[in-house]
């Protein structure tokens, strides 16, 4: 059986989903939409529909985790069942393993733990709806969560990736992209630091390709960013108009 | 996660002074591996093996090869699975149980290096479409934990790999599988090469042993494939790296990967 050949970019240079190489996918970010989270964000990315949620910092449990110096820092990304095209079992994964690791790794470097010694913060990443690109658009929404728990962080930790599709370095994969792709790089920065906090990739790229698609993936954190921004603004101004109007 | 070891603070300001000025506790260069030692076929009973030193972390891989159903999606496609123990034996640090998220990133960086580059032609290892193919396990055991289990790991998963073989087999009936005497060594197309890099106070060193891994702020790991493309990258650790930063590294890596390349292939 022979795969057909996919094509996903056309004459023109267009992808599958219509956009240029350099486009990002539509985003859509609210911020505060559980009521029992200390902090908690919705992403939509495409076709990624991402919900996260933090608690804490409170009292860590089991209390031999505790660390004395730091908060400890809790992750769990799952992808519901219904998230993916055949069901997928809701116990985790290597991948889901590996994923909530290399995502905790990614936003430790922007909170300000030091500040919490002895308490944990959970963070969970629920992925309702996958379309390519769950960890990246993940560690947006989370790093939202937690600054509206309140938590100080040093920046706010924007993901995005690049990855190379028909022999051309485009931005922003989706699902198809993703996995009839060459090659996934995703990056999540720190934009105000200058800080990379992860960096993966499957694939096989040339170390010139390799620098086009991390300067790529950067681009598209900066712009994301300012989108992270506005939707953690529009909640502030949400909160002063109910506050004024009372 | 494995509780830290604790470094007390006058080694971590030594570890870290050092490296400001280009040395290193043991004695190495920043850019400079410990001794790679490698004992090639030493378990019998698998069909491929290797134990790879690299200083005092030692790492044990073995390789079995196993008939079964191929993949639904890939039905043309033998199978490739990596996975890792860190064994209770290896460090006061590691406990038995269901494997952490370590022991689970460790295979998975290893497994990715071997898939992305194509190593093993997994087309050729099926042996009737959509019902039998090859199995290849490949087992990483640690042994000794002294630090860069990636790089370790890596290089015996391809060293055990270069030494394994198939057994012969025949079809009957284009139902049954059977096994015929003797053996053919396991196709091998590629040989990627991790190289771990770790970032201290804003220097980048080579191959960090265990001292060094408590005192990093991060750990970046690039694998090149024999032409000299990445084929896996894994940021590890709660600290980042700049953009100039990961390009440097990029370029020690694969710098460095083509000199390990030479002993775990040639050696």
């Amino acid at each position: 059986m022979q795969k057909a050949p996919v094509r996903l970019i056309d004459e023109e240079g267009k992808r599958v989903d219509g956009r240029e190489w350099n486009e990002l996918r539509p985003i859509k970010i609210e911020v505060g939409v559980l009521n029992n989270a200390d902090g908690s964000a919705y992403i939509e990315q495409g076709k990624n529909k991402i919900l996260a949620a933090v608690y804490g910092p409170k009292e860590a449990h089991p209390r031999h985790l505790t660390l004395p110096d730091r908060a400890l820092l809790r992750c769990r990304y799952h992808m519901a069942p219904f998230s993916v095209e055949e069901r997928k079992s809701p116990a985790p994964s290597r991948r889901e393993i590996e994923l909530s690791k290399v995502i905790r790794e990614s936003l430790e470097p922007a909170i300000f733990l030091e500040h919490y010694p002895r308490t944990a913060i959970d963070l969970f990443i629920e992925i309702l709806q996958a379309d390519g690109g769950t960890r990246c658009a993940g560690i947006t929404v989370a790093s939202l969560a937690l600054a509206d728990a309140g938590i100080p962080m040093r920046d706010l930790v924007v993901a995005c990736a690049a990855g190379k599709v028909d022999n051309k370095i485009v931005l922003d994969l989706n699902d198809i992209e993703d996995k009839e792709g060459e090659a996934d790089v995703p990056v999540a920065f720190m934009p105000n630091l200058n800080a990379v906090t992860l960096l993966q990739m499957d694939g096989t790229l040339t170390p010139e390709e390799f620098e086009q698609a991390v300067n790529l993936a950067i681009e598209g954190c900066k712009r994301i960013y300012k989108m992270q921004k506005e939707a953690l603004k529009a909640r502030y101004l949400a909160i002063k108009r109910e506050v004024e109007e009372q | 996660m494995t509780t830290p070891v604790t470094v007390s603070r006058v080694r971590r300001r030594q570890i870290a002074q050092l490296i400001a000025n280009g040395m290193r506790l043991d004695g190495r260069g920043l850019t400079e591996y410990r001794e790679i030692k490698i004992e090639r076929g030493l378990i019998e009973r698998a069909e491929g093996s290797a134990k790879v030193s690299l200083g005092r972390t030692i790492v044990l891989v073995g390789v079995k090869v196993g008939i079964g159903e191929p993949y639904s999606d890939r039905p043309n496609e033998g199978v490739l699975t990596v996975n890792s123990e860190l064994v209770p034996l290896a460090s006061p640090e590691f406990e038995a149980g269901p494997p952490g998220e370590e022991s689970i990133e460790l295979a998975r960086v290893v497994d990715r290096g071997l898939r992305e580059s194509k190593s093993i032609p997994l087309e050729e290892l099926c042996i009737i479409p959509g019902k039998k193919v090859f199995i290849i396990f490949v087992d990483v055991y640690v042994l000794n934990h002294d630090g860069n289990l990636i790089d370790t790991s890596a290089m015996a998963a391809l060293a055990a790999l270069l030494n394994t073989k198939i057994f012969n087999y025949e079809v009957e009936d284009g139902e049954v599988v059977k096994i015929k005497p003797g053996f053919k060594p396991l196709p091998i197309r590629n040989y990627p090469i991790a190289v771990t890099l770790a970032e201290i106070d804003g220097k980048l060193v080579v191959d960090p042993w265990l001292d060094e891994e408590e005192v990093m702020n991060a750990r970046i790991t690039f694998t090149f494939d024999k032409d000299g493309n990445i084929c896996a990258i894994q940021k590890g650790g709660g600290g980042f790296f700049t953009k100039e930063q990961v390009l440097e590294a990029m370029r020690i890596a694969r710098e460095k990967s083509e000199e390990l390349r030479k002993i775990v292939v040639e050696g």
